[in-house]
């Protein structure tokens, strides 16, 4: 049987994504340049027995998030930059409880309002540092409809794998191009569900390390009863100020993500091998990119393109092994150099990272990257 | 009628954080009571609140418990509700959280009517950050930020829930503690969004600062200031001046949002077919 195709742009291929994965839920609050998702979502859900609803702002649709989450049931919310800003405060209840759930974050413009229909990339940093104390930080940055809708999949399974709050960010271009998608079929894509608990209800708790760094989660409502807080916490959920017990806790929450970080890192790497120039691009950019990799290869300059799919956590290790042997690094991206001050923060001074920043609501076009390969001497 | 505390309070929790002389313990017996008479499954039932001291309260509490952040309590509660309808879903919490920071929740929730019971102890100030006025506080009373008297007139929680939609609205009060289960019982048993206000007391921050010169006289304030709705009704405006409206203040039959969102389901699959 021939496969479902269809034409949709990247937010409604977020909310096809999300139902394949099992989600049920979805909280939101209509916000530009993402609201064809709850759009979607509201019409979608329904039908497979899913909730909807539309909260009274972007802190309450976080909130009901975790709330639903907490009964084991696999969570969406979408939004953008301002929202994403009131998002925070319970995006770091989501990290220290370690309740799994979804963010989809379309970057606009910013700070403030910025420019509601205009693209940026320039919420990176607020993926990982937005809300505060430390924490661990998964953001996904996909870069054409298709991958939206695989990459939200994989957000899920990452989020119910690891415990915890997962971000997918396309930049408004990605978000709202329309583009042919075929639809994986049921079991193509791997869909993970966070694991319950094997002792009984009288044994439990939420955080028993003693089943390693990634404790199962019971389900409100299943027969467990447990207690959850945002106060730094014990094994059995319950607030604590030992300084011992919360300085393992803090880390083991940011261990979940960085000790697997080889399952939670994904790029692409095109033309690298012989590279001197290596442009690192992510989303809308990286396809601009690709057009000025392959325009410069005709030209005899040998570039390549480090194409970032999971954005947090950083591949720093290979960036690092890279900047040994090329002569430059680009980093063209829709913000004042976010990325390229991460690039430079693990390559040890190896090599040299030219930026493109734009914040004019303009995409980075290929002959702006082409231009700046030439500038490598 | 003899009650089980025992069984409802989790083992190895207390004693509590409150000071002496706060009602809060008093609420959470009378919550206590409710739910024995009430007989409802602890695995069952969840317990929200957001932050400050009212908020320690589902702690103690052997439920399914969620300690959420300030304000966010009837929010992270509608998650629980609409995910699992079957539960019983009660929410706690003190004046500050829930009309300050968590005003809009509030609102929102009571004009959704889903059917859950927000339990606010209103002591008229924000306790554990040591005594900060409220929107509860009234007007010219002292508090640590309110050193020249507090210029802000204060909410009427009940009027405000009945006004934003909620179709179960009743008030007591610590002293009346025998009234408190009461009310809680008939609100976690009626269908929609239940407020149950028990104006509370605060003899470490909001006394100390208002001339209370003993938890006794908090208490006997309470107890003086409290009219019963019938016994107002033979009352007349001069004397019901400076006196607060309690038991059930108002109750209404309407549809309620789980209910209703059932029936959205039920046309998207209609649709479907």
């Amino acid at each position: 049987m021939a496969k479902k195709v269809a034409f949709l742009q990247g937010n409604e291929a977020a909310a096809h994504g999300a139902l394949y994965a099992g989600c049920k839920f979805f909280g939101g609050y209509p916000i530009t340049p993402s609201t064809e998702v709850a759009e979607v979502m509201s019409a979608e859900l329904p039908k497979v027995g899913g909730k909807f609803i539309q909260m009274e702002d972007e802190i309450g649709a976080m909130a009901a998030l975790i709330g639903a989450s907490l009964t084991g049931t696999k969570v969406l919310t979408s939004t953008s930059g301002p929202g994403l800003s009131l998002k925070q405060e319970n995006i770091g209840y989501a990290c220290i409880t370690e309740v799994p759930c979804v963010i989809f974050n379309v970057m606009r413009g910013g700070p403030s309002t910025g420019m509601p229909t205009g693209p940026s990339q320039s919420d990176v940093m607020c993926a990982k540092w937005g809300t505060h104390g430390d924490h661990p930080a998964i953001c996904l940055v996909p870069a054409s409809v298709q991958e939206v809708f695989e990459e939200t999949v994989r957000a899920f399974n990452l989020a119910e794998k690891y415990r915890t709050p997962v971000m997918i960010m396309p930049d408004e271009i990605v978000a709202h191009m329309r583009e042919r998608i075929v639809f994986p079929e049921p079991g193509e894509l791997e869909v993970i569900d966070r694991t319950g608990p094997s002792v009984p209800p009288e044994q439990y708790k939420p955080y028993d390390t003693s089943f390693g760094d990634i404790p199962p989660l019971a389900a409100f409502g299943s027969g467990y009863k447990f207690h959850v807080t945002g106060l730094n916490k014990m094994q059995d959920g319950f607030p604590t100020t030992k300084a011992e017990i919360v300085q393992a806790e803090e880390e083991r929450q940011v261990r979940k993500v960085e000790a697997n970080k080889a399952d939670i890192m994904k790029w692409e790497e095109y033309l690298v091998d012989d590279a001197e120039i290596v442009v690192v691009a992510f989303g809308s950019t990286s396809r601009s990119a690709r057009f000025a990799v392959d325009e410069a290869r005709k030209a005899g300059i040998k570039a390549g393109l480090f194409r970032l799919i999971t954005f947090w956590p950083f591949p720093e290790e290979r960036l690092l092994e890279l900047s040994k042997k090329v002569k430059a690094f680009i980093s063209p991206e829709m913000n004042l150099g976010m990325c390229a001050g991460v690039i430079k923060g693990c390559i040890e001074g190896n090599a040299p990272v030219l930026g493109i920043f734009r914040v004019d609501g303009e995409p980075v076009n290929p002959g702006q990257i082409l231009d700046k390969m030439k500038e490598v001497k | 009628m003899s009650f089980d505390y025992d069984k409802w309070i989790r083992p190895g929790k207390l004693p509590h954080i409150w000071c002496p002389g706060c009602g809060h313990g008093i609420v959470m017996k009378g919550l206590i009571r409710a739910l024995d008479t009430l007989q409802l499954k602890k695995e069952n039932t969840a317990i929200v609140s957001g932050i400050g001291c009212a908020s320690r309260l589902p702690g103690y509490m052997d439920c399914c418990t969620l300690h959420t952040a300030h304000g966010r309590a009837a929010a992270f509660a509608t998650g629980v509700k609409m995910a699992r309808p079957d539960m019983n879903v009660i929410l706690c919490g003190g004046d500050g959280d829930g009309t300050a920071i968590g005003g809009n929740h509030f609102i929102h929730a009571c004009r959704r009517n889903i059917d859950m019971t927000y339990i606010i102890m209103n002591n008229k100030i924000y306790g554990m950050t040591g005594g900060q006025f409220s929107p509860c506080t009234p007007t010219g009373d002292k508090a640590s930020t309110t050193p020249y008297g507090n210029p802000d007139p204060g909410f009427d929680i009940a009027k405000l829930a009945i006004g934003a939609g909620a179709s179960f609205v009743a008030r007591g009060t610590a002293f009346h503690a025998n009234q408190i289960d009461k009310l809680i019982a008939e609100a976690i048993q009626h269908k929609g969004f239940s407020v149950v206000e028990i104006l509370d007391d605060c003899p470490t921050t909001y006394g100390r600062r208002n001339k209370y010169k003993s938890v006794i006289e908090m208490m006997n304030k309470l107890k003086e200031i409290a009219v019963p709705v019938k016994a107002a009704e033979k009352m007349d405006p001069e004397q019901l001046k400076g006196k607060v409206l309690t038991g059930v203040l108002y109750k209404e039959d309407k549809p309620e949002y789980c209910e209703q969102y059932q029936k959205v389901i039920e046309r998207a699959q209609g649709a479907a077919k």
